[in-house]
């Protein structure tokens, strides 16, 4: 293997370093929490910096692993977010009984997903699929005392497996159908048959499971509600961001020909989604099923953005989720302190916390207007031009339908601003101890959430590199 | 000859100026400790501000005498999104200015009758300037992203000021005025993607829509999403539910912001973007206009005659007021557009200052119901003569400003020579009648009358209401007896946009 070789697995062999480095660590030696946790960050730090540099790319093992500009960004993007879950999530990290273990899965997944966005054909992409998919199962059971982890980790494994399943089944069909797994052949040899169609269809049920797209989201809130909430942090911000860029390379680049059969399908999975997203979640008061169903409203609109032309779409796709890391990880992180620090998990426990809390209460506040598109807030960019490029081929109807969801949804991310701002608390909240890299973690978010929208050159580089 | 000096300074004239000030005193609100030097930061900046507009409106005569008609005057174009057609592109023309001096006299007043907020005082004053920042963004805009942009800035302050400092019902009317106003900003969003989207050539960019000829079938669907979605913000018909709950929920100079300036940016949005670039759509949906909005005037002075409480009575009464605006604009007339605009500027300032005086009245006698008032004219005799004078200028007493509005608006109207707009006409001219009972038995009421034992001791306006009312009463006098500058100031703007009106 050439050094040429070595730069395009770059970002991989990081990964892998880490994980071998972490679990000779373990093994070695015993460090407490307190100063592996800190570690642990900086290597993610490390890890995050590193993916600037050294960026190539090129074809490896015969177009199995493809490496391009607009791949290593989204690798980048999800580099970063797993390091703020790192620092926001330190209150829980701490008192982990077995830490270095959560981060090796963290990683493995995190591995599988780095593999997943650089698949060349539909071999690998399954195998990272899996890899992507079972760590985050383990780490959802990681408070083994609780029975709403195990469950959830059940419902999670058995759900994932058998949308695994269907994946394999659609693409043993496109294989048999078109005699080739390799990517940039396939959109060459599909004919249309009934056949290929229904496999497609397979495919994009595998998709729509992961991305709680509906009517295959049920597994969703259990999930959320019973893992950790770095758990959850990590399933609905780095799962979902990678599921929805292999999606996009899955429809632009593989299925290309089947363009007027997933438009239709995609507009039907949007206006499902982003009803039943919006509908739920203004009745839950458990703060990480709200976030569930708030993440599913807003997957709703990342497919909306899909059904446009490819240029836009990805580039408004990628955009989006950068946006969405920040916001949704400063709301997890604020709910889990708050829920760490009154044992409560209902979204009562915020009531006045803006009297005692002035900084959590507004790094959640902006975190509800960036995810509900309140300008100032990148939110608001990410959300219109979501739309604007889902509007490019779309009807005036659908568009108003679209556009008048978001005052519904914005109806319930306002229901926690009322929370935190307008309503008294139940029992007095006092100063709740916020670790400095929590700190960290929240101002770095907040500082994303107002700033990515205003310094539009990142739009433009993310544009430059499709 | 007097200009000359300036002729240097013109050239440094930056509109941007205008959203750096107030962004920079929100900023440093922040920072400081002291909240007595917060509510001075507050009022210096608003005061700038002001300062700042009267001299734009310098040196916009002066750039026109140089330079003659343009469309908008010292405009600036920053590259934003290039992707996507989107630019940071701002300048003024008569009918800007004219909404910004109103803006930045509210603004001022709002300030000065917000002193004595003690909860939450930097955050209440933050909010208000950024809610300021919204308005004039919003007025300066020349790209149709940026104008949504500041449109939507504008919500959340006003969802938090009614919420956590208002009174009444405060949470459920916050409620109702933010979703209200998001479904307005939606169906603009829709508009205006359509419009990016259809019009030929894809960009935000208002100059250059304005050279383009959109096709029919298009003007014909943007048109109403446009115009009904900045008619929610100025209580078109039927979407005006929001603005009882929410006028008389909020605190006083949230009032006096939400009708004196938020419910003209509506109007204003009506003029510059569906009117102006829809041309056909405005004439293919004037007659519909004309009867909401005649709807909207009739319907609001009388709803207004049954109001007890003197919020409600001011909050309906912006209603019929502002319909007055889109009965303007429905007419098509050069006259009546000038009108309109006149009217936004007058009823702006009329409404805030009767918020204000409102909130004096409340601060002391601790209630707003008419009934429980009376002869307030002997312990407050200067709050009760502003009373008066601000009821006089909204039934349309001549020296005043309302005057001068709504007889434009009502010459406009009957130049249009067709049925329903003379129709529409009578009835709008009867209202006055209707808001003149209203205003002499409410304003009779409250003022005049037996004075009750428990309001003996009311002091009257201290020096930070003296401050707000005088400055929103110079505006008023000023427009009421001399309104010639202010009116050769809107007219070439207006006039520009009927010329694009009346081209095919």
């Amino acid at each position: 293997m050439s050094l040429e070789y070595l730069i395009l697995l770059k970002a991989e062999l990081q990964i892998c370093l880490l994980i071998f480095f972490l679990l000779l660590l373990k093994i070695t030696r015993t460090i407490p929490n307190e100063k592996l946790l800190p570690l642990i960050q900086l290597l993610l730090l490390a890890n995050f910096v590193g993916g600037c540099f050294y960026n190539q790319s090129g074809d490896l093992f015969d177009g199995m692993f493809v490496s391009n500009k607009l791949i290593h960004l989204q690798k980048h993007i999800l580099s970063l977010a797993v390091y703020l879950i790192s620092l926001l999530f330190s209150g829980w990290f701490r008192r982990c009984l077995h830490l270095t273990e959560f981060f090796v899965l963290m990683l493995s997944a995190l591995l599988g997903m780095y593999f997943l966005l650089s698949s060349g054909n539909l071999l690998i992409f399954y195998l990272s699929l899996e890899l992507a998919t079972i760590p985050i199962a383990a780490m959802a059971n990681f408070e083994l005392t609780r029975k709403r982890s195990a469950e959830a980790a059940m419902k999670l494994i058995s759900s994932a497996a058998f949308s695994s399943g269907i994946l394999l089944f659609g693409i043993s069909l496109i294989y048999g159908t078109t005699g080739s797994i390799r990517f940039p052949e396939i959109p060459l040899l599909l004919d249309g048959s009934a056949l290929q169609v229904m496999a497609f269809v397979f495919l994009v049920t595998a998709f729509a499971f992961k991305l709680s797209i509906v009517p295959f989201h049920l597994w969703t809130a259990d999930v959320y509600e019973g893992s950790p909430a770095a758990v959850t942090a990590f399933l609905s911000v780095v799962s979902k961001g990678v599921i929805a860029f292999a999606f996009l390379t899955f429809l632009y680049k593989v299925f290309q020909p089947f363009n007027s059969i997933w438009y239709h399908i995609l507009m039907l999975l949007s206006i499902l989604t982003i009803v039943a997203g919006n509908l739920f979640a203004l009745r839950q008061q458990n703060m990480k099923r709200f976030l569930a169903f708030s993440s599913i409203a807003q997957v709703g609109f990342i497919v909306v953005a899909m059904m446009g032309k490819s240029v836009e779409s990805i580039t408004a796709i990628t955009y989006f989720v950068l946006i969405y890391v920040f916001s949704n990880l400063a709301a997890f992180g604020v709910m889990e302190i708050v829920a760490q620090h009154t044992g409560n998990e209902n979204r009562n426990a915020l009531k006045g916390l803006y009297k005692s809390n002035p900084l959590l209460s507004w790094v959640l506040a902006l975190a509800m207007f960036s995810l509900a598109g309140i300008p100032p807030t990148a939110g608001f960019f990410g959300k219109l031009i979501l739309i604007t490029a889902g509007a490019s081929t779309a009807s005036y109807g659908f568009i108003i339908f679209v556009a008048l969801n978001l005052v519904v949804s914005l109806y319930y991310y306002l229901l926690v601003v009322k929370n935190i701002f307008m309503d008294d608390a139940i029992e007095p909240l006092e100063k709740i101890p916020i670790s400095g890299s929590a700190k960290l973690g929240l101002v770095v978010c907040a500082a994303g959430i107002l700033l990515v929208g205003i310094f539009s050159w990142i739009y433009d580089y993310i544009a430059e590199q499709v | 000859m007097a200009f000359h000096p300036c002729r240097y300074i013109v050239l440094l004239m930056n509109v941007s100026l205008f959203l750096w000030v107030p962004l920079a005193t929100a900023l440093f609100l922040l920072l400081i400790r002291n909240i007595q030097l917060v509510r001075v930061v507050a009022l210096v900046g608003s005061v700038i501000q002001a300062f700042l507009c009267i001299f734009l409106y310098f040196m916009y005569l002066n750039e026109r005498a140089r330079i003659g008609d343009a469309f908008m005057y010292f405009e600036q174009q920053f590259n934003w999104f290039p992707s996507l057609g989107i630019s940071y592109h701002v300048g003024v023309d008569g009918i800007s200015i004219a909404m910004m001096l109103l803006t930045s006299f509210v603004v001022i007043a709002g300030v000065l009758m917000s002193w004595r907020v003690e909860k939450m005082t930097r955050e209440f004053f933050f909010l208000l300037i950024l809610l300021s920042l919204g308005a004039y963004g919003f007025f300066l805009s020349l790209d149709l992203f940026l104008l949504f942009f500041f449109l939507e800035v504008a919500v959340i302050p006003k969802y938090l000021l009614i919420g956590i400092w208002g009174s009444g019902n405060r949470k459920h009317s916050a409620n109702k005025l933010a979703l209200m106003l998001m479904m307005g900003s939606a169906l603009i969003l829709v508009g205006i993607l359509g419009l990016y989207f259809l019009s030929g050539k894809p960009g935000f960019d208002i100059t250059q829509l304005k050279a383009t000829d959109v096709p029919e079938k298009v003007q014909q669907v943007c048109f109403p999403l446009l115009f009904i979605g900045f008619g929610v913000f100025t209580a078109l018909f039927p979407f005006h539910t929001w603005v009882p709950d929410g006028h008389s929920s909020a605190p006083t100079a949230g009032s006096m912001f939400l009708a004196g300036i938020s419910m003209k940016l509506g109007g204003y949005g009506c003029l510059r973007v569906a009117c102006f670039l829809l041309p056909l759509g405005a004439k293919a949906f004037a007659e519909p206009i004309i009867i909401l909005s005649t709807i909207a005037i009739i319907y609001g002075a009388f709803a207004t005659m049954m109001q007890k409480d003197l919020k409600y009575l001011n909050a309906y009464s912006s209603i019929s007021h502002c319909g007055f605006v889109l009965l303007g604009l429905g007419m098509l007339t050069q006259t009546a557009y000038t009108g309109a605009v006149l009217q936004m500027v007058s009823h702006g300032l009329m409404t805030a200052l009767f918020f204000a005086v409102i909130g004096m009245i409340y601060e002391r006698t601790h209630t707003r119901n008419i009934s429980e008032m009376g002869g307030l004219l002997k312990v407050m005799p200067m709050a009760s003569v502003l009373l008066i004078i601000v009821g006089m200028c909204s039934l349309g007493l001549p020296g005043l400003s309302g005057f001068v509005a709504e007889m434009t608006i009502f010459t406009g109207a009957w130049q249009n020579n067709a049925i329903l707009p003379r129709v529409a006409t009578v009835l709008a001219c009867m209202s006055i009648v209707v808001t003149a009972v209203y205003i002499l038995r409410a304003v009779g009421t409250v003022v005049m009358g037996p004075l009750k034992d428990k309001y003996q001791s009311l002091r009257d306006m201290v020096w930070y209401e003296k401050g707000a009312a005088f400055v929103l009463l110079l505006g008023i006098l000023i427009m009421g007896v001399a309104p010639g500058w202010l009116v050769a100031l809107i007219k070439p703007a207006t006039q520009l946009i009927m010329q694009k009106i009346q081209q095919p």
